[in-house]
């Protein structure tokens, strides 16, 4: 069943548009990559599925949650879905995180805010989220802040805050952009691994075609606001009907081609 | 098709969580400061159960007297021993800096907040506001409040506290639009937090420690405008003793008894020069990023 779908959105900034006429749907188990170049709006359309649009901004179209009209429906509406139907990875967990709080009782929040757990059942479960995203010793960690940690280990916070009130969808927009390589293929494998268990549907965001091609079944190719193309992600890398995803998808066998010797000269 | 992505490997090591130790409570402005503060918080406590003469008691026989054994700090033209005059208006200078400061906060930080987390409309008619009562002096909003309540303790605080909230609600408001528009308030959000808890949980934390330096300066604000405020009459009225009356008084007979002005004078010189020192201290001391600079320092 659809738990987030979206026809026509349309995102204008005095009268600019920036996002143009978007649909699509996902349902819990769906794997979607929205792939397209900074600026082309992908994150304004995830901020817009939550309603957290910066003010200034107004929207057109429908965003239904759970076959619900969320577009335009006051706050309070919003924020009983935020957390506990749609939830969101951000990019930086360094800034995504409160600075002066413990990550414990950040990963607590939702859970005593939807869940009405009480302080000490919500940091159990806050240590039970900091085990099952990997992270060591949660007992101790959960006590610690956001600068003790490393980028990946804030990154696990960030999913554990994000996945605490199992959410039906998470939309997690490039989630590893910031993170070094191999700390972004550690939280990728992570991020498969909570999806299977947990059966979110995902919605991943990112401008990285390898990565996208890596965990996502669907794709979704954006441009300049407008989705330029969509289908299985076999079916656009081996046949881009698009001019723009036909370049996406040259250029990462480019850069993948480059690579190759690297990766041989590691071997040996 | 390959992707470049090399194999993950789960190597993570313990996370380096050190107990966080508070140091900095040695930093020489907030020892010297709070020294200064604490000798004449003594001298406004001690006068609660003691002092060396009664509050209306003169001697008429030793009038504009120098030091001595028997008057420490000398007496003035009524023969009123300065010392007890000067403890009690420490308890005076003391009282009305905190309910000045109280009123200040009270009013000033939930209008900055509400400032800066309401929509625009809100925020810029409370900037104006804030903008209005600041370029008001506040010497002459206690003019006009002693004018039409006459002078008295309550007049006098309730005139410091609204000039100096002002001042408190703008630092509020700014310091609480910067922690809005982070991302963990935008993270907060996206887990359906509302807008009150964000301020609780987020917004509050994160500014506290600098209203708190704030609440120290506005502290020493508060004690030079009541030293004003009794200086011109317009503050708490006779017999109540306060340094700016005592100033005032000596005035007069400065060329004869030149330490009646000396005392008073220096008197709100230590408290301003101590609250100062103490906020840079507890600056050095709360602020989260210094903190975090000596935690990486220690390491």
């Amino acid at each position: 069943m659809t738990v987030l779908e979206t026809t026509g959105l349309t995102i204008t900034l005095d009268g600019q548009p920036l996002v143009r006429d978007v649909s699509f749907g996902l349902a819990a188990r769906d794997r979607v990559g929205l792939i397209g170049e900074s600026g082309s709006g992908k994150s304004l359309t995830a901020l817009a599925l939550l309603g957290l649009l910066p003010p200034g901004m107004r929207t057109s179209g429908r965003i239904l949650i759970d076959g619900q009209d969320h577009l335009g429906a006051p706050d309070r509406q919003w924020r009983r879905v935020r957390g506990r139907t749609v939830s969101i990875v951000f990019q930086e967990p360094l800034t995504a995180l409160d600075p002066l709080m413990p990550v414990g009782r950040q990963i607590a929040g939702p859970l005593r805010l939807h869940q009405g757990l009480n302080r000490s059942d919500a940091e159990r479960r806050a240590i039970e989220w900091c085990d099952r995203v990997h992270l060591p010793d949660p007992a101790r960690l959960v006590r610690a802040l956001p600068h003790e940690l490393s980028g990946g280990q804030r990154q696990r916070v960030a999913l554990a805050m994000a996945l605490a009130c199992r959410p039906r969808v998470l939309i997690a927009d490039e989630p590893t952009t910031a993170l070094d390589v191999t700390v972004q293929a550690q939280i990728l494998t992570l991020l498969d691994e909570l999806i299977e268990e947990t059966g979110v549907g995902l919605l991943f965001i990112s401008h990285d075609l390898p990565v996208v091609a890596g965990l996502a079944r669907h794709l979704l190719v954006m441009r300049n606001g407008r989705l330029v193309e969509s289908g299985l992600v076999d079916d656009v890398l081996r046949r881009p009907r698009s001019d723009y995803a036909r370049q996406l998808v040259a250029s990462a066998a480019r850069v993948t081609r480059l690579a190759r010797p690297n990766v041989r000269g590691e071997d040996r | 098709m390959s992707t470049p992505l090399v194999e993950a490997v789960e190597t993570i090591e313990a996370p380096d969580i050190p107990d966080r130790p508070r140091r900095g409570w040695r930093s020489p402005s907030f020892v010297v400061g709070a020294a200064l503060l604490l000798a004449i918080l003594a001298l406004a406590l001690v006068s609660l159960v003691w002092s060396p003469y009664g509050l209306d008691h003169t001697d008429p026989t030793a009038r504009l007297a120098g030091p001595s054994g028997q008057h420490w700090a000398g007496t003035d033209r009524l023969g009123r021993d300065q010392f007890t005059q000067l403890m009690l208006g420490a308890r005076t200078a003391v009282w009305i800096g905190l309910a000045s400061v109280a009123v200040a906060f009270a009013i000033g930080v939930p209008l900055g907040l509400l400032a800066a987390a309401a929509g625009r409309f809100v925020e810029n008619a409370v900037v104006g506001v804030i903008d209005i009562v600041i370029a008001f002096p506040t010497l002459l909003l206690a003019m006009l409040l002693v004018t039409v309540y006459g002078a008295s303790t309550g007049v006098a605080i309730s005139a410091i506290g609204i000039g100096v909230s002002a001042e408190v609600a703008r630092l509020t408001r700014i310091s609480a639009s910067r922690v809005f528009t982070e991302d963990y308030v935008l993270a907060a959000r996206t887990c359906g937090t509302g807008p009150l808890m964000i301020l609780a949980r987020h917004v509050l934390p994160n500014i506290w420690h600098t209203l708190l330096v704030q609440a120290t300066l506005a502290f020493g604000i508060a004690v030079i405008a009541e030293a004003s405020l009794s200086y011109l009459g317009l503050g708490t009225p006779p017999p109540a003793p306060s340094w700016g009356r005592m100033l005032q008084e000596a005035q007069s007979t400065v060329s004869v008894a030149p330490w009646n002005v000396l005392l008073p004078g220096l008197a709100v010189a230590v408290t301003v020069v101590g609250v100062n020192l103490l906020g840079d201290g507890l600056r050095e001391i709360l602020d989260p990023q210094l903190r975090q600079q000596r935690q990486a320092a220690d390491r």
